[in-house]
């Protein structure tokens, strides 16, 4: 049974059960079926952005807009006035006490979990630095179960910056409640994390690190790419050497399964080529709409709307 | 070092707290960390004291001060192997060995800059993850994993 969800905090995807999980992805995937546009009238979100993400901003929004609710709110370009010394307690206190929910993005890691200290009502993290996206994981999930039918037994390639990719880590720490077989690959100076290799190997996941994607791109259900930041090179030739074999072309796509799919957080920059877009394997497009569905199925949750 | 000389250097204050078997180099943030440099309490200092089982050690003796078992406890991230003898008229009535919490507040600052809690005045939390060597702690806030040796500030108790 997944815990009740009137009232709680979506801080961190490693607070959410395999049921928890289970029970929002079937009421997203009930609110793509069917919408709901009265469900939350009269509630209010405050979608507080500390830091500018207009796509996740846009899409919570929309998401508490699509449910008949209204939205409140700043980005980036407001807090100015906010930084001249209040503190993140004292800001979430007072806009918790206008509103009904909040959804939070925030530059420092940890922000979330503060903010959930400061006030009774829900607090929904849209990212704290490079810590959790919660609902950005929930989001890759839903997608994965969709375009697959199913969340176990699963081949799934995470590709690129794993080091620092904070969607991947949150994305295999989610997995382990699946039983998935994941090919973790990046260049070795960009590989997972020690600290989620040891949470794969306590869950008994199955894994393996490759340095390039061509070995492994035909036996795979899902291909997950991130890209891989220049900046994060000390090497440049190193870099020079690495690039192309994290860029994605229709050419790599030619022995793949039929119902491999391709993931990617977006925004991209060039590590997937754009001629994949027209090929049945792109679902990125798809997953990026799916943050909706996950999104809405979270506030009506949270709100109480919805069991 | 003989016997006698090693009994004489643990027990030579008549009423007090003699930690003993501190890591080489962390008796000063000990000393630091209990918040005892102005109380006007006489400390003892040993550093870089010859030891069987650490090779070296460090050592603090602290007179007319009993800890209680939160500074104790609390000491047993800063110095894992640490005893700590109680010592009444020049003996030794209770001798024990720290015991590494589940959890500690407000004892140490989280190691990671871009942490919440390094840019607001909050109380720190961390889970104790492992409590064998090397011991690790996970932050409340930004759930970043952390050993023993990254720790760089210790608050005051
Ligand atoms: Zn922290």
């Amino acid at each position: 049974m997944p815990t009740e969800f009137k009232n709680r905090d979506i801080i961190s995807i490693t607070d959410l059960s395999k049921s928890d999980i289970l029970h929002i992805l079937k009421v997203a995937e009930d609110l793509k079926k069917k919408p709901r546009p009265d469900l939350l009238k009269g509630n209010i979100m405050a979608s507080c952005f500390f830091e500018n993400s207009t796509r996740t901003r846009l899409s919570f929004e929309t998401a508490m807009l699509r449910l008949g609710g209204n939205v409140t709110g700043f980005s980036n370009a407001d807090v100015t006035s906010i930084k001249k010394g209040e503190t993140l307690y004292d800001t979430i206190k007072i806009i918790g006490q206008y509103v009904d929910v909040i959804a939070l993005r925030h530059p420092l890691e940890g922000a979330a979990k503060l903010a959930s200290e400061a006030t009774d009502k829900p607090i929904i993290n849209g990212g704290d630095g490079a810590n959790q996206h919660p609902t950005q994981t929930l989001l890759d999930l839903f997608t994965i179960r969709e375009c697959q039918k199913k969340l176990t037994d699963l081949k799934i390639a995470l590709v690129g910056d794993l080091k620092y990719g904070r969607t991947v880590h949150s994305l295999a720490q989610a997995l382990v409640h699946f039983g998935v077989r994941l090919y973790l690959i990046a260049p070795n100076v960009l590989q997972m994390p020690n600290h989620i290799l040891d949470t794969l190997k306590l869950s008994g996941i199955k894994f393996s690190m490759h340095e390039n994607m061509e070995s492994i791109i035909n036996k795979v259900d899902i291909i997950y790419m991130t890209r891989i930041q220049e900046e994060r090179f000390t090497d440049k030739i190193e870099y020079e050497r690495l690039k192309d074999s994290f860029i994605l072309k229709t050419e790599h796509l030619k022995k793949v399964q039929n119902s491999m799919r391709i993931m990617h957080p977006l925004p991209r920059v060039n590590e997937i080529s754009p001629d994949v877009d027209k090929t049945k394997h792109a679902y990125y497009f798809e997953q990026a709409k799916n943050g909706l569905f996950v999104r809405q199925a979270i506030l009506g949750l949270l709100l109480g709307k919805l069991n | 070092m003989t016997i006698q000389n090693k009994k004489l250097l643990v027990s030579a204050i008549k009423d007090g707290t003699v930690i003993d078997r501190i890591e080489s180099g962390n008796a000063l943030k000990v000393i630091h960390f209990l918040n005892i440099i102005d109380s006007e309490k006489i400390i003892t200092v040993g550093l870089n004291l010859p030891s069987k089982v650490m090779g070296k050690k460090d050592l603090v003796k602290i007179e007319n001060l009993e800890l209680t078992t939160k500074q104790i406890n609390d000491l047993a991230i800063l110095a894992p192997n640490a005893t700590i003898n109680i010592i009444k008229k020049y003996k030794v009535i209770k001798k024990f060995k720290a015991e590494i919490p589940d959890y500690i507040h407000n004892i140490v600052t989280c190691p990671n800059p871009k942490c919440i809690t390094n840019n607001e005045n909050i109380i720190t939390k961390f889970d104790i993850i492992n409590k064998k060597n090397p011991i690790k702690i996970k932050c409340n806030y930004c759930e970043k994993i952390f050993e023993q040796n990254d720790i760089l500030n210790y608050k005051h108790t």
